[in-house]
């Protein structure tokens, strides 16, 4: 017993207690004074009701759905992609299939602020090779329409490395033989893999999407460096937006941004049961 | 397979690999590149003529706050261990049945976004007086690293055979004898996974540093950066020199530690 009792407390402490606070800012009205002072005006769910009514929630919804869903689309097939590729076991592989997980490890901030310089209006080099091809200039961070564009594209990169690492040690799991008796019924490669290799990776593929989906809705660092959600609000995922609420200007507002915190964790709970249910339906078979 | 077949294949794989690398070559470029050339069109696709100033720049203002992060990285690594490698030993071992409870909790504590958590910290920190502190930032990061830790410790240590522990036990040692003695060391690959991810995550965080250290005299290179890039958006040398910097401990994490870091990705997401 003594030797979770740490472990109790430190979940006691450092992640029951701030869930609480947050839960208790949500429900008050916290100034800036008063978060200083300790004594706000309990206010109930009015601080959910005014988010909800706002106008920019309908907004940051749909920018999280559409950021969330297309990452995690994206990153999959390229990722899917990849491990198949990968799975021949050529010269190299081994080391090449490392270098790929470079992006994965570097500091987000470091990811995030090459993208910000790659893809600078005038002296980005992606402007600059699509110039080469004609196509003009593109303003991908300081446009409304190119805004959440940019955000995905990077965000994508950046999940490329662990969808690569989790479909091909799924992948590692398919017996050869398989393989072997579809090449003697004639099958190619490409039937082979809509007919083997995909439906096999199905339990795989739900965790990695899963999983995808409950890591991008928490994404803020990429987002934040690169737009902060701008212009406007038009790359603010709700994460973002309350991330800004609180942080991201001079004069904070917790309550509103605790609120927002709240329903994205609802929002990333539901999700989380998805795949613990799926999790231990493959664990019993 | 001919080896014709094969050869095009790793062609292939190289560029590839190229393609998705381009970014850390560009960061690398521009770190090398000399301002006057940084708007040159078309831009400068080699550093046939670098300058080092970036670097320069990076030992004259980033040496501290990298020192910073090194420390905040190795505080996170101590306490993650600390907690979860006993923690782990438990689960696996000492109570197989209320187990399932807290290995439960571990998995949803995962998926709280770090946005909330910096949050109620913050409201927790503010009247401890904890913000702008390096022990705070430790407690704050470690909470990335020590749900991973317990539950990786767990998976390893419920495969090692129970004879081992009963002959330690039947020689007269305490479960806190066995647990040093026997369990720890044979543990030695997971205490090594565990304590690399506690280090990458502390290093690389950012949301923790930009809410909870925003005014602190000792700040991490993360914030480090973010900072340089508000303050002087014209010398992106030394910004990517700074971004550079800042990725080895990622680069060497990939050399020495390969198949702990494949390992770790896997183990949290599949294995039980």
């Amino acid at each position: 017993m003594a030797f979770v009792a740490p472990l109790i407390v430190y979940l006691l402490l450092f992640y029951a207690y701030p869930l609480y606070r947050n839960v208790e800012l949500s429900l008050h009205d916290y100034t800036p004074r008063a978060f200083v002072q300790g004594d706000p005006e309990f206010v109930g769910f009015d601080n959910f009701a005014d988010v909800i009514s706002s106008s920019a929630f309908g907004l940051a919804l749909r920018n999280t759905a559409v950021f969330t869903l297309v990452s995690i689309t994206v990153q999959y097939a390229i990722g899917l992609a990849l491990a198949v590729f990968f799975r021949n076991n050529f010269r190299l592989s081994g080391v090449l299939r490392a270098m790929f997980l470079v992006p994965w490890l570097l500091p987000l901030i470091v990811s995030a602020s090459t993208w910000s310089w790659m893809m600078n209006s005038e002296n980005g080099i992606i402007n600059s090779v699509l110039g080469a091809f004609g196509i003009g200039q593109i303003n991908w961070l300081t446009s409304p329409e190119w805004a959440l564009a940019s955000v995905t594209i990077a965000n994508i990169w950046l999940g490329i490395p662990f969808n690569l690492v989790i479909l091909y040690s799924g992948l590692q799991n398919i017996p050869d033989d398989l393989y072997e008796a579809a090449a003697l019924d004639g099958a190619n490669a490409w039937q082979q893999f809509w007919r083997v290799t995909f439906p096999l990776l199905r339990p795989v593929s739900a965790v990695t999407l899963l999983l995808g989906l409950i890591y991008t809705l928490k994404v803020v660092d990429v987002i934040w460096v690169m737009t902060t959600g701008g212009p406007g609000n038009a790359s603010t995922t709700l994460s973002i937006w309350s991330y800004r609420e609180a942080f991201g200007t001079g004069q904070p507002e917790f309550s509103p941004a605790a609120a927002i915190g709240n329903l994205l964790i609802v929002i990333a709970l539901v999700f989380g049961f998805v795949y613990l249910y799926l999790r231990r339906r493959e664990d019993r078979a | 397979m001919t080896r014709r077949r094969t050869w095009w294949k790793t062609a292939l794989g190289v560029f590839f690999t190229a393609l998705m690398l381009f970014p850390v070559y560009w960061m690398f470029n521009v770190s090398l590149t000399k301002t006057g050339d940084m708007r040159a069109d078309p831009p400068h696709w080699f550093p046939w003529d670098p300058t080092f100033e970036g670097y320069a720049n990076v030992f004259d203002q980033q040496l501290a706050n990298l020192g910073t992060s090194l420390v905040i990285g190795l505080g996170c690594v101590l306490l993650t261990l600390v907690i979860s490698a006993p923690a782990g030993y438990a689960l696996a071992k000492l109570l197989p049945r209320g187990g399932g409870g807290i290995a439960f909790l571990l998995l949803v504590a995962q998926m709280i976004p770090s946005v909330v958590m910096a949050m109620g910290f913050y409201a927790i920190y503010v009247r401890l007086g904890w913000l702008n502190t390096v022990w705070g930032l430790i407690v704050a990061d470690s909470t990335i690293a020590v749900p991973f830790g317990v539950l990786l410790f767990t998976a390893f240590m419920s495969g090692i055979p129970q004879e081992l522990m009963h002959a330690a036990k039947v020689d007269g040692a305490s479960t806190w004898r066995t647990f040093q003695s026997v369990v720890l060391p044979v543990s030695r690959n997971s205490v090594l996974t565990v304590s690399l991810f506690a280090f990458l995550w502390a290093w690389s965080d950012f949301i923790f540093a930009s809410t909870l250290n925003r005014n602190g005299d000792m700040i991490p290179i993360t914030l480090g950066i973010y900072n340089y890039i508000g303050n002087n958006t014209t010398q992106w040398n030394s910004i990517m020199a700074t971004a550079a910097v800042a990725s080895v401990p990622a680069a060497i994490l990939l050399i020495v530690a390969q198949r702990y870091v494949a390992g770790g990705v896997t183990a949290g997401a599949i294995k039980d």
